[in-house]
């Protein structure tokens, strides 16, 4: 019952206090805390893991470290990828190893502090400690599967990412023929002090920025504003708008786009060839001549940005009818005794309602548009035209990463760093956001 | 007088919010349709098509489908997302249900910095790692596999989903599992027995998420998988139509239906339950 007992007795005896630190320091040999302690299986289970340790140390592990400080020295013989990724697999070891090793002191510790206050109360049988790991450690056998799938899909990746941004691994450095080589912040400096890649940066962020601001705007005004309208009392057919409003979210996204795709094509599409001559037909006195989407930079962008406001608007939309039904509807009958307008409830009720619940989820569609690939990809690849360095008139940074990696000479240390800028970009904007707001406060 | 006068401006009012309301609908539905509209049609005519356009006088026929089966590798494509979806979902599914249980019920070392850690993970774009995913497939031969793929599509999902997950956990009163301890149920029961069939609707709307994202992935897909065998379906129907001039546009319409109208109806079949699930995860803790 050791998980019960209280470790935290008020005072020791000078004699108790020194058998503490005799199995703390103990410990400092994985397992000799514990069998300080007396609990001989728990000793030997923790002097097996520290022996394979020291095993897999002398294996591969002194090796690994080594190759990830040098990343090779022959070229052809030595692969400095592979020894950058041996050398971080290495690194998570150590620090699961060492995370063990925290662990095994704190337990001799805490364990001889139960011993001296009873030591009835110390499970000695083998049976009894694997009986209690299971009662008191059922929760992190829980989530061992998810963290072990997350630590090789994304703790793993990331941290190969952040090494990589700091080497020269590009076209012109390909192993096993060449060796790369760590070069510091110098991929950082170039992206911001060489012209090449200075106009591109600044020319794909600047787009970048717009892009999201101005396409999830879009997108939160059209979702609001129709979500509003549909919930007006008086609105028939409820039922059938409901779902033909929600069709864009409901079918695959890479299908619209596509479609769209084809529809802006300037020569063929049907947008120039059917659209606008109806429109053109509908208003008298006006003529919209045929535009040249997908090859015009200007214009480009803009499809880009409508074809995104009908594409993410259903959510938005969907979210904000939940909220509505949600607001009581005596705050409106007492705001029109007060006198007010249409206008003025909105403003002043029904928006400040809606951002109250939903501002969290608001800003993941900002970061989400800040990263919408398939948008911006599947559209026209980025294009038209050039703005330098393998980016397009249309590329986002995520877009541009992707280019780097996969083009013709990619460059592979540049797409690292520009994902770390990404990356520190929008989890520094979320962190504020999602501090100021309730998502960070747990219960408990 | 003055209040007859009122009276009649706000009928009149009333006229003008209702004729807005209806032609603002109305006019949206358009929109809306207007692009299904003319990639369901497309599916059905006749001829090598080279753009949409929304017309009827065409000669309709299901002969774009029969070529897609006979002389394309769609089907192909069609059984390798299967795949890739349900083992996506079961094991994503099962790693999320447990994670989000441990999280909402048990107060253990490291839970709330784990849970941040979740947040700020889940922040960063899977994309972002790129690079890294190519050298690790390189080394391990990952490139060209489903394998691979899978591996990662799960790990992407974890965070957010565990989230959410857990957020539904919060909702089942703790109450539940204190009278099950107190009847001598195990942990192994109280979670499989107790708690576990009154998360079914958050799981059922898990499993639908984490089924349809192969289906419309396209990034890792089209980055990882390089021979047109092992293609998944969004990026098999991406080579249809990204040159007009093969004039497959067709094909591609034909492919879309296939798979747009199963996901849509999942959709809305489970349509309520996403968004309850949205706003229990999403706007508490």
């Amino acid at each position: 019952m050791e998980g019960t007992a209280s470790a935290k007795k008020l005072a020791f005896t000078k004699r108790e206090t020194q058998q503490i630190k005799r199995a703390t320091l103990a410990s400092l040999i994985p397992g000799g805390g514990q069998f300080y302690n007396k609990q001989a299986f728990k000793g030997i289970m923790f002097l097996l893991i520290f022996a394979l340790f020291i095993v897999e140390m002398a294996v591969f592990g002194i090796a690994a470290i080594e190759g990830l400080v040098t990343l090779g020295t022959t070229p052809r013989e030595d692969h400095s990828l592979f020894l950058l990724i041996e050398g971080t697999l290495q690194l998570l070891v150590l620090l699961i190893f060492f995370l063990f090793y925290g662990i095994n002191i704190y337990d001799a510790n805490r364990v001889a502090k139960i011993r001296a206050i009873n030591a009835d109360n110390v499970n000695t049988s083998a049976k009894d400690i694997l009986m209690n790991a299971f009662q008191n450690g059922f929760a992190y056998l829980l989530t061992i599967p998810a963290y072990l799938v997350m630590i090789f899909a994304i703790v793993f990746p990331v941290l190969v990412t952040i090494f990589i941004a700091f080497t020269n691994y590009d076209f012109t450095n390909v192993p096993p023929a060449n060796l790369v080589d760590w070069v510091g912040l110098e991929t950082f400096t170039n992206i911001f002090t060489l012209s090449t890649y200075r106009t591109t940066f600044v020319s794909v962020f600047s787009w970048t920025v717009i892009w999201t601001l101005s396409a999830t705007t879009l997108q939160l005004v059209i979702g609001i504003f129709t979500a509003v309208v549909v919930n007006q009392p008086f609105v028939k057919f409820r039922r059938v708008f409901g779902v033909i409003l929600l069709l864009p979210w409901a079918v695959p996204a890479f299908i619209t786009i596509l479609t769209f795709s084809n529809m802006f094509n300037p020569s063929i599409g049907a947008i120039n060839s059917q659209v606008i001559p109806f429109l053109n037909s509908l208003i008298p006195f006006f003529e919209i001549p045929a535009i040249s989407w997908k090859t015009d930079p200007f214009w480009t962008k803009v499809a880009i940005i409508m074809i995104q406001g009908w594409l993410g608007y259903p959510y938005i939309y969907v979210l904000t009818s939940g909220i509505l039904q949600s607001i009581p509807n005596d705050w409106y009958e007492a705001a029109v005794i007060d006198g007010a307008t249409a206008l003025q409830k909105f403003r002043y009720i029904t928006l400040p309602q809606i951002f109250a619940v939903a501002a969290p989820i608001f800003v993941t569609q900002y970061t989400g548009n800040f990263n919408n690939f398939t948008m911006i990809y599947l559209f026209n690849e980025g294009g038209p035209g050039s703005v330098g360095s393998g980016a397009g008139s249309t590329d986002i940074l995520i877009s541009w990463i992707y280019k780097l990696t996969t083009g013709q000479s990619p460059q592979y240390n540049v797409a690292a760093a520009v994902t770390l800028i990404i990356s520190a970009v929008v989890i520094t904007i979320s962190m504020i956001v999602f501090s100021r707001t309730r998502a960070f406060e747990m219960e408990d | 007088m003055a209040k007859q006068k009122r009276i009649r401006t706000q009928k009149n009012q009333r006229f003008w919010n209702k004729l807005f309301t209806y032609a603002y609908l109305i006019g949206l539905s358009i929109v809306v349709i207007y692009p299904l509209l003319i990639t369901i049609t497309s599916a059905f005519k006749a001829g090598n098509l080279m753009a949409f356009d929304l017309s009827f006088d065409a000669n309709w026929t299901l002969d774009n489908f029969r070529r897609l089966f006979n002389d394309t590798l769609y089907t192909r494509w069609y059984m390798s997302t299967l795949r890739v979806a349900v083992i996506t979902m079961l094991i994503q599914v099962s790693a999320i249900t447990l994670a989000g249980f441990a999280y909402s019920r048990y107060r253990f070392v490291g839970r709330k910095s784990t849970l941040k850690f979740f947040l700020i993970v889940q922040m960063v774009p899977t994309m972002a790692a790129l690079t890294a995913f190519y050298v690790m497939a390189l080394l391990i031969g990952g490139l060209d596999q489903h394998w691979f793929l899978i591996f990662i599509y799960i790990g992407g999902g974890i965070p957010m989903n565990t989230w959410l997950m857990k957020g539904y956990f919060d909702t089942v009163p703790i109450e539940l599992d204190e009278s099950a301890r107190l009847d001598g149920a195990g942990h192994v029961r109280t979670f499989w027995q107790i708690i576990l069939p009154l998360v079914r609707p958050m799981i059922a709307v898990q499993a639908l998420w984490a089924f349809m994202s192969p289906f419309g992935e396209y990034m890792l897909a089209r980055f990882l998988l390089r021979s047109p065998e092992n293609y998944t379906v969004a990026i098999g129907l991406q080579t249809f139509i990204n040159d007009p001039r093969q004039q497959r546009v067709a094909l591609f319409a034909a492919g879309a239906i296939l798979i747009a109208v199963p996901i849509s109806t999942l959709f809305f079949f489970l349509q309520k339950n996403f968004v309850a699930g949205l706003t229990a995860g999403g706007t508490k803790g």
